[in-house]
C-alpha cells in the first residue's frame, strides 16, 4: 500500500468551498529513462485519481508520464451534506488504491 | 552578502584558478547565516511550508509507523525505550553529530539510528539512503523543527570539526574547488542558472525535487563532490561525519527545518 496524505476540514457550513488536498507516496517512473543496468525501466505511473462524495464522482483527474514523483492533487467542493469522501488511484502494474474521508456538514 | 557583487562567478574562479590563491574564506558570520529556504522561489517556499503538500512528510509519517514497530519479536521497538518521540527526541537533531562513547568516534544522526538497531534491537543496519533509514531519521529530526542547531560543547568533537573545515576548504577534484569557495565566497550568487546557497545542513534528511524523493546529507555531500569531479567518500566514511560536524558548528544557530524541500 503506498503511502497517503489527505487533508480535508472535519465539519463545514452549508454552502462552503472547502479544498481538498492529496498527497500520494508513488515513483511515477516515466518509462523513458534507463536504470543502472542500460535498459529502459517499465513504464510505472498513476494514470488515473477520482474523488466521489457518496458515490457521486466531484473530481477526476488524468496523469501522463511527465508529473512528477509523489503526485499531489488539491481540488475544491461546495459542501452541501454530511458524508464519505473516497479517493482512488489508479495506475500501472494494477495499481489500485482507495483511501476515505469523513465530512460533516451543519 | 558575497565578496565580490561586481564580478560574474566564473571571472571570479578563474581569477582564483589562476593566481593559484589559497581559499583563504572566513566562515560566514552567525549574523549572516541563510538557510537555503530563503533562496527558494515563494511555490517551493509554500510547498516546505505546507505539511499537506510536502512530499517529505510521507517519509516522515513512514517513519512514525517503523518508530512503533519493533524489527524482531523479542525485541524493543524504538519507542520501547524511548517512548513518544515528541518529547524524547526533542531537540536531539539539533545537536548532531555527537561523540559515540562505544565505538570513541563523533556519529551522525542515522548512524546513531543504525547503532542503536544494532546494539538493542539485534537488527542488521538499514542500508544507506534505505527508505526505511530516510524515514527513520527524517520522524527523528522533524521533532526538533524549529529548534536552533545548537552543537554540543564537547572537546571530544573538535579534532572532527577541524578535520571537517580542512575538508571543507580543500581544493579537491578535477575543477580544483573546495566547498568553501562557493558556500563561503560566492553564495547569492549563481552557478549557470542554480543560485549558490550556503549550504547550510538545516533541512536533512530532505526532499529534492532534483531527485524525486529523499536524501541525506551524505548523499547531497556527494553530489557535490561529483560535481566538483573529485571521487566521492563511501557511504558512512568518517569523512562525511568530520564534515557534518563541522557544517553543524557553521550553521548554529539556524533552526532546524526538518522535511525540507529543496529544488
Amino acid at each position: 500500500m503506498a503511502r497517503t496524505l489527505i487533508n480535508l476540514p472535519k465539519t463545514a457550513k452549508p454552502g462552503e468551498v472547502i479544498t481538498i488536498k492529496t498527497l500520494i507516496s508513488h515513483p511515477m517512473e516515466t518509462g523513458f529513462r534507463p536504470g543502472a543496468d542500460g535498459r529502459i525501466l517499465p513504464r510505472n505511473i498513476v494514470t488515473e485519481f477520482v474523488c466521489r462524495f457518496e458515490d457521486e464522482e466531484i473530481f477526476r483527474a488524468e496523469l501522463f508520464p511527465a508529473s512528477a514523483a509523489n503526485p499531489y492533487l488539491t481540488f475544491t467542493w461546495v459542501a452541501t451534506a454530511s458524508g464519505r469522501f473516497s479517493f482512488t488511484w489508479r495506475g500501472d502494474d494494477g495499481f489500485d488504491q482507495t483511501e476515505s474521508a469523513a465530512i460533516t456538514v451543519a | 552578502m558575497p565578496r565580490h557583487p561586481g564580478l560574474p562567478l566564473p571571472v571570479a574562479l578563474a581569477a582564483l584558478l589562476l593566481t593559484g590563491a589559497v581559499a583563504g574564506a572566513e566562515p560566514i558570520a552567525p549574523a549572516d547565516r541563510r538557510s537555503g529556504f530563503d533562496q527558494m522561489s515563494a511555490e517551493i517556499q509554500t510547498m516546505q511550508r505546507d505539511d499537506d503538500a510536502n512530499p517529505g512528510m510521507l517519509a516522515v509519517v513512514d517513519g512514525a509507523e517503523l518508530w512503533t514497530k519493533p524489527p524482531s519479536s523479542s525485541r524493543p521497538a524504538c519507542a520501547g525505550c524511548h517512548g513518544e518521540a515528541s518529547s524524547s527526541m526533542r531537540g536531539v537533531a539539533a545537536r548532531y553529530p555527537a561523540w559515540d562513547a562505544r565505538t570513541a568516534r563523533p556519529i551522525d544522526l542515522q548512524g546513531r539510528i543504525n547503532a542503536c538497531r544494532r546494539t538493542h534491537q539485534g537488527a542488521d543496519p538499514l542500508a544507506y539512503e534505505s527508505p526505511d533509514l530516510l524515514a527513520l531519521t527524517a520522524f527523528v529530526a522533524t521533532q526538533s523543527r524549529g529548534q536552533r542547531i545548537a552543537p554540543p560543547e564537547d572537546a571530544r568533537l573538535a579534532p572532527a570539526r577541524a578535520e571537517g573545515r580542512a575538508l571543507f576548504e580543500a581544493r579537491m577534484g578535477q575543477l580544483g574547488l573546495s566547498c568553501a569557495i562557493c558556500h563561503d565566497e560566492n553564495w547569492g550568487r549563481r552557478l549557470g542558472a542554480a543560485a549558490i546557497p550556503q549550504g547550510q545542513p538545516t533541512g536533512y534528511p530532505l526532499y529534492r525535487l532534483e531527485w524525486q524523493g529523499m536524501g541525506s546529507l551524505q548523499r547531497r555531500l556527494r553530489n557535490c563532490l561529483t560535481g566538483m569531479r573529485a571521487e566521492p567518500f563511501g557511504y558512512g566514511a568518517p569523512e562525511y561525519v568530520a564534515l557534518e560536524a563541522y557544517l553543524a558548528t557553521r550553521a548554529a544557530p539556524l533552526p532546524v527545518e526538518t522535511p525540507a524541500v529543496r529544488p
